[in-house]
């Protein structure tokens, strides 16, 4: 490749690097999306990793038992829901602190997806179906890049959906009005523990969602190997997105972008760096993390109720 | 015991369809534990009428207004709206039964924008909101009144006194014919004060809402209200009309017949007058600056010489700047420009240079900023003098003993009631916190002394007490800065004044210079 038409060369890194962020972004954006909301009620729910996996192989399974791809995503939802609600009804318990039962759920998921996940590791299950996005080209390589999955475009309309959900609905503002002053909200009569258990299952369930895309669209099977994080990161990136929905997906594509410099690089053959590129968003994460920290405009728009903010 | 005829004092109001409603409570008693909050408390609150319910820290006005929202639940005594008995369980039953309360720490929802959190306070709030329409009738309600809000500010953005007035706006907006007021105008200047109890007393002249609110300030009292209502110790001591009523009366109601405490002896010594200008200032803040957590100025280049034998006192509605002024000398915040000088020489609030300029503090909310609550009496009075002898021995080693001997001593001497010295300083109550406090920090030998809000939320007895201990410290020849949200407090101890707005220093005259209204007028920014 390299002794192609530079010109061509850096078109294509271009499309495999816009490909790879819609890929790569995906399951951030569902976990991003789904702790945006758990964190707007005022809790933390940092299992979604747990979720995340366990989404992954509970998808792969259903996909692989019933041939239908949807089904699994239906399923990896569905377990995300009941993690959720575990994680919100526990936290309702007296002096419970959210992180350290969010570091359980993490292990606790993470643990549950390995072991029934064994048998899933060699079978083959049917996978997402993506929309070529690509077809105008006749390149090849931009056709593979632009191979869109329909869940990416289900997140950006639920991120929209969200967005416009937290303004302008009598729920939305109920939710904020927890997540900032659960005192105002408790006199306005809101029982604080029963949203902050909706949102933690509504959050869970999209990480589920998340889980699947990992699994049934890229990288597209089930290991253990599979997450290797993303869930944790997208805590992260929930802060730097300021607990907007719609500068979830900026910031979503940016970590997609991030991940994929390495693989699209690779496509035109600098191998150079591989594992470097391949660290990238651990590297974004930990800038995002210092730059965000010293950020005021954050430290006045987070919920007043996070545990981590009192 | 006064009670003047109630009748007398307004116009009968009949039933207002719509209008205003009586508010009664018969025979109410709460009692918490062994306190008896609450003694047989039967309140009178016509439709119509602005009532006024004084009491000392204490009293037991916060508990009779919880009981009435359905805060606390009454042991017994039963609460009347327009003379027939209500069963109320929480603050929700008493706002759908349109008792509107504004209490002394915000509802409001800082995230939030004003219109966000007047909508959605709204029983009837729409599960989707269409803004567009929402905000027309907002802003037509808006127009409806005297002082307004900006609709798309987030309340986070608001200045103390706007949160408050929208705090009040939000109960109009909301319907509410009977509303009671915490202290409503603790964080108002005087002319924002004014502008409220004006239109609230229009109101209620009008037969729109009967508004009970608590206050210490007589001269709202007499002001803006028509009856009052007095309790002490959770009983009525008195009850009657605002107008025929003297201020002293009142008082007394307030306080019983314990002797009215005199001011503190001020002594002129040579440290004063004259002969200060030339001295060397003990402490000079040199345009200091600082920020808040959102890089606001909270503190805008404040000049100011502290000399010996002086107390400077600092004026200001609370959230202009003072208490971040305070945080920057007593090493809690940043400072963001200026410098701060003692004796001349650069001064950094640390350890070692407040033992050097032997500068001590009394910070407000002792238990926040001055004490670490769980920690002992005795330990917390080791704070300045735990790695010195006679506490600390040889090789730096502390001796528990002999810290508890030196706190032994301490809470002799200054009265310091406590179970023991090993007690967590933090089951002291209020007045006994601050003494403690005192004890460690006036005990030696004083050179600047930093005071902010040294009385709030005390009783007289502790007021005075404490009061004296300052006023001794200057005589003897300390430099003493006091910030202080009480104007009497300031007028009382200071020999110069100056008044805090918006996180800028005003001139600084002597107390005989100037008088209250003029200081009133500076903290409203003019």
């Amino acid at each position: 490749m390299t002794d192609a038409d530079p010109i061509a060369s850096l078109m294509i890194v271009f499309y495999a690097l816009i490909g790879g962020a819609i890929r790569v972004s995906t399951p951030f954006l569902f976990v991003a999306l789904g702790e945006c909301l758990t964190e707007k009620s005022g809790r933390i729910n940092l299992g979604l990793e747990g979720n995340l996996i366990l989404g992954a192989m509970i998808g792969y399974a259903v996909s692989y038992n019933s041939g239908s791809a949807w089904a699994g995503v239906l399923a990896a939802g569905g377990v995300g829901v009941v993690l959720g609600v575990a994680h919100g009804w526990i936290c309702k318990l007296p002096k419970v602190n959210d992180i350290a039962v969010g570091l359980a759920f993490m292990g606790l998921g993470t643990g549950l997806a390995f072991f029934f996940g064994k048998p899933y590791i060699q079978p083959s299950a049917p996978r997402l179906t993506s929309v070529p996005l690509g077809a105008w080209s006749d390149s090849p390589q931009v056709q593979q890049a632009l191979q869109v999955n329909p869940l990416f475009f289900i997140g950006i309309i639920l991120a929209v959906f969200l967005w416009w959900m937290l303004r302008s609905t009598r729920w939305g503002l109920v939710i904020r009005v927890t997540g900032d002053s659960a005192a105002s909200a408790k006199a306005m009569g809101v029982n604080v523990d029963g949203v902050r258990l909706l949102a933690t299952a509504a959050g869970g369930c999209l990480a589920g969602i998340g889980g699947a895309f990992l699994s049934l669209s890229y990288p597209g099977s089930w290991n253990e190997g599979l997450s290797s994080g993303q869930g944790l990161m997208a805590v992260a990136l929930v802060i730097f997105a300021r607990w907007n929905p719609l500068r979830c997906v900026l910031a979503a594509l940016l970590f997609g972008a991030a991940g994929a410099l390495g693989p699209s690089l690779q496509s035109i053959g600098v191998s150079f760096g591989y594992h470097f590129f391949n660290a990238a968003p651990y590297i974004v994460t930990l800038g995002i993390m210092i730059a965000s920290a010293r950020s005021r405009s954050a430290a006045v728009e987070a919920p007043r109720e996070l545990s981590i903010i009192k | 015991m006064t009670q003047a005829k109630l009748s007398d004092c307004m116009p009968q109001i009949g039933p207002h369809p719509g209008g205003a409603m009586s508010l009664e409570t018969r025979a109410m008693t709460k009692t918490f534990g062994a306190l008896r909050a609450l003694d047989d408390v039967s309140l009178n609150v016509r439709a119509g009428s602005f009532h006024a319910l004084l009491g000392e820290n204490g009293a037991g006005k916060s508990t009779l207004v919880k009981c009435i929202m359905g805060f606390h639940a009454a042991d017994s005594g039963a609460t009347l709206l327009d003379g027939a008995p209500v069963a109320i369980a929480s603050p929700r039953q008493a706002q759908m039964r349109g008792i509107g309360m504004v209490y002394q720490h915000f509802t409001l929802v800082p995230c939030l924008t004003t219109a966000e959190n007047l909508v959605i306070a709204r029983p009837d709030a729409p599960g989707i909101i269409y803004w567009r329409a929402e905000l027309q009738r907002l802003e037509a309600f808006m127009d409806r009144m005297p002082f307004r809000v900006r609709l798309d500010r987030h309340v986070a953005d608001l200045s103390a006194g706007e949160r408050q007035k929208l705090e009040i706006l939000k109960l109009l907006y909301l319907d509410q014919r009977v509303l009671i007021l915490d202290e409503p105008t603790s964080v108002m200047t005087p002319s924002e004060a004014d502008e409220v109890l004006t239109l609230l007393g229009g109101m209620a002249q009008r037969g729109e809402i009967t508004v009970l609110m608590i206050s210490h300030k007589f001269r709202e009292v007499k002001a803006f209200c028509d009856s009052f209502t007095v309790l002490r110790h959770g009983r009525v001591t008195g009850s009657g009309c605002a107008q025929d009523t003297s201020i002293d009366a009142m008082s007394r109601m307030m306080i019983g017949e314990t002797q009215l405490r005199a001011r503190a002896p001020r002594l002129t010594g040579e440290a004063s007058g004259t002969t200060r200008a030339a001295a060397q200032p003990r402490l000079t803040l040199d345009a200091v600056s600082a920020d808040d957590a959102t890089g606001r100025r909270v503190v805008d280049a404040v000049s100011l010489d502290l000399h010996a034998g002086e107390v400077v006192g600092i004026a200001g509605v609370s959230g202009n700047g003072q208490s971040a002024l305070v945080e920057v000398l007593a090493g809690q915040r940043a400072l963001s420009g200026g410098r701060v000088l003692a004796h001349g020489q650069p001064f950094a609030p640390r350890r070692a240079d407040l033992d050097r300029y032997k500068v001590f503090g009394l910070p407000e909310e002792p238990l926040r900023n001055a004490v670490v609550p769980r920690m002992s009496v005795a330990e917390n009075m080791a704070f300045r003098s735990f790695d010195k002898p006679p506490v600390a021995g040889r090789f730096g080693l502390i001796s528990p003993a002999r810290m508890r001997a030196v706190a032994a001593g301490l809470i002799r001497r200054y009265n310091v009631q406590t179970p023991s010295a090993d007690a967590p300083i933090e089951t002291l109550s209020g007045g006994n916190l601050q003494r403690a406090v005192l004890a460690r920090e006036l005990s030696g030998d004083v050179e600047v002394l930093i005071v902010a809000n040294p009385c709030f939320g005390l009783d007289f007895a502790s007021v005075a007490e404490i009061r004296a201990q300052i006023m001794e410290q200057r005589n003897r020849g300390a430099a003493v800065l006091l910030v202080s949200e009480d104007l009497d407090e300031v007028l009382e101890l200071s020999d110069r004044v100056a008044v805090m707005s918006a996180g800028k220093l005003g001139p600084v005259v002597a107390v005989e210079a100037t008088d209250r209204d003029r200081i009133g007028r500076e903290m409203g920014g003019h």
